[in-house]
């Protein structure tokens, strides 16, 4: 886009401008002015050690919200993503236990997640039944499949240390796969057919029907996406943390998921979003949460300042977003 | 025009050949009648307009154009050969495409993208989208039937209605469509959108290949833009004639003759 003629007429601020119009850089302003407070208030944040904890906050809603961020740009939600995390890693420890090697174990999971999503989308594609309220019902229901296949006990997940190290284990192989698969989805979003059809779907249902593209299967194709990588973040999660645990995830997870694709620019009315935007989301929220960590902030007064926080982030993003229509225009 | 994008291409007729011939239409819903024997016919490089008020049956003839709704009887023929319209997609493969105001484009997406929706073109060996080509032959398109639009990635919710509208024509006819339905394609807009609307109306007609079949409420305009004109009511062509050779007073007073007898029934 070219740049608007308002800031047009110095080097310095033609460079400003135009990186000001990108889409992402309010969030990625709101995410420097974070990392840059939290270090000169600790002085101890941007340490090796540090940014390990800070990648393993920010790996598991990353990859969440790029599933997400698919179902809100097509005008969908799944709110049970967070349980079909907690389930992943009990599959795979069964598939093991009845004797399948663990990769093959982790690919009848992630397969078993995509039935989840499959289940989903025709639910409500099909009968009608709108997303929010059909992954109220998933969300209990596969708490409760979860919890009696496990039996409320937590359990280790099966493999050598090697593989354990892969998935999730050593301190980096977390933000690895998160990257990796954000760089993986902003293709699919930028860059094929099937993201184009996703926003299209998004902005303007019947037009996008009259177009010849076909809507059933974009939107349960996206709970599918979705479905998958909760499954697979799950699964890393549980390799990190050494242990499943029944109760892990849930609304949590998927709020943060959520959220950061929110603070990152994608809209809750459909029609548009970005992946990486969701990222940079993640980083804000991952930020936060180690920031205050350090801080020593209150226990009880935790997740308070992370609400206040995100409503700071997202006024901030949004006013900032209306001016940047404005010298656009 | 450069490259065709999707779409079979209609046989390569000249300037003045019949385009669409629809003989007796009649379409029933239950006990409804909807066109009681409706025949029109379009040459190419023609424009014929559709005037009736709301349920006197021009968007059911425009729904058999499109192949939306089959006729109870009669027959059409698509450049000289007889067809069954089976669905839109098979009209629309027979070159036969309906713009409709307000549903054709997607506000969230880029004109090009628009330009491109569902026939994208895409790059080995991954197949990913080809953004520049599509820019590319997006704005040789759009100059080549002279709609005037600034940027080609602007969201299509930054330009204004008769953009918009430009936009959905130049996509219809960049996908080889050589019949163009227009369904009010001056609705709601001031008289600046109109004449833009007019205007790429008139260089479509003068490339000599596109049938127009317009439907319209306002008298004036049609009668301006429209080569022929045909009043459908209750069902029924009441009217038919010649631009040059009828006026808006012959057409309101044919109306209003029709209001006269409904009040009196």
């Amino acid at each position: 886009m070219a740049p608007p003629a308002s800031v047009r007429r110095s080097g310095v601020r033609h460079a400003l401008g135009g990186f000001l119009v990108w889409r992402e850089a309010s969030v990625i302003l709101v995410a420097v002015l974070l990392v840059v407070y939290f270090e000169l208030t600790n002085g101890n944040f941007l340490t090796g050690d540090n940014i390990v904890t800070v990648s393993q906050f920010v790996a598991a809603p990353a990859i969440i919200a790029c599933g997400e961020i698919m179902l809100l740009i097509c005008k969908e939600i799944d709110l049970s993503a967070g349980q079909t995390f907690a389930l992943a890693p009990f599959l795979v420890y069964f598939g093991a236990k009845f004797g399948l090697p663990v990769i093959p174990a982790i690919v009848v999971a992630l397969g078993i997640c995509a039935a989840i999503g499959l289940a989903i989308g025709l639910i409500t594609v099909l009968l009608g039944v709108p997303s929010f309220v059909t992954t109220l019902g998933t969300y209990f229901l596969i708490t409760g499949v979860t919890l009696t296949i496990s039996r409320g006990f937590p359990a280790t997940p099966p493999g050598g240390s090697f593989l354990a190290g892969i998935m999730g284990a050593y301190g980096y192989s977390e933000i690895i796969w998160a990257l990796v698969i954000v760089a993986l989805m902003h293709i699919v979003l930028r860059h094929t057919r099937w993201g184009l059809h996703t926003s299209a779907v998004g902005g303007n249902e019947i037009a996008a029907a009259e177009a010849g593209i076909n809507v059933r299967r974009i939107k349960v194709g996206n709970f599918i996406i979705t479905a998958v990588l909760a499954g697979f973040t799950g699964i890393i999660e549980a390799y990190r943390v050494g242990s499943n645990d029944p109760l892990a995830g849930g609304s949590t997870i998927m709020f943060l998921g959520v959220a950061s694709g929110v603070i990152g620019g994608t809209a809750l009315t459909g029609g548009s979003g970005t992946i990486i935007g969701g990222l940079i989301g993640a980083i804000v929220l991952g930020v936060l949460q180690d920031g205050f960590t350090l801080q020593g902030i209150n226990a009880f007064l935790f997740d308070g300042i992370i609400g206040a926080a995100i409503l700071i982030a997202m006024i901030a993003n949004i006013r900032l977003a209306r001016w940047q229509r404005g010298v656009s225009r | 025009m450069s490259a065709a994008a999707g779409g079979s291409i209609a046989p390569d007729v000249q300037s003045g050949a019949e385009a669409i011939r629809a003989e007796k239409i009649v379409k029933r819903f239950g006990s409804i009648t909807a066109l009681n024997g409706v025949s029109i016919h379009v040459k190419r490089g023609e424009i014929l307009g559709i005037l009736g008020d709301n349920g006197a049956g021009k968007s059911t003839l425009i729904k058999i154009l499109t192949g939306f709704h089959q006729p109870t009887s009669g027959r059409l023929f698509v450049h000289g050969n007889e067809v069954s319209l089976a669905s839109v997609d098979h009209a629309r493969s027979l070159g036969i495409e309906c713009v409709y105001q307000d549903l054709a484009l997607i506000n969230t997406l880029s004109v090009y993208h628009n330009m491109f929706l569902n026939r994208e073109l895409r790059r080995p060996p991954f197949g990913l989208l080809d953004h520049g080509e599509m820019r590319r032959r997006a704005s040789e398109a759009l100059d080549d039937i002279g709609v005037g639009v600034p940027n080609v990635e602007a969201e299509v919710a930054r330009l204004s209605g008769g953009q918009r509208q430009a936009i959905a024509v130049a996509r219809a006819v960049y996908s080889n469509a050589r019949i163009l339905l227009l369904d009010e394609p001056l609705a709601a807009m001031g008289a600046r959108e109109a004449g833009l609307i007019i205007d790429l109306i008139e260089r479509l007609r003068a490339r000599g290949d596109i049938a127009i079949i317009m439907i319209a409420h306002n008298y004036a305009q049609t009668l301006d833009i429209c080569d022929r004109v045909v009043l459908v009511q209750h069902g029924e062509i009441t009217f038919e004639s010649h631009s040059a050779e009828t006026s808006v007073e012959e057409l309101l007073e044919i109306v209003r003759r029709e209001y006269r007898a409904a009040r009196r029934a």
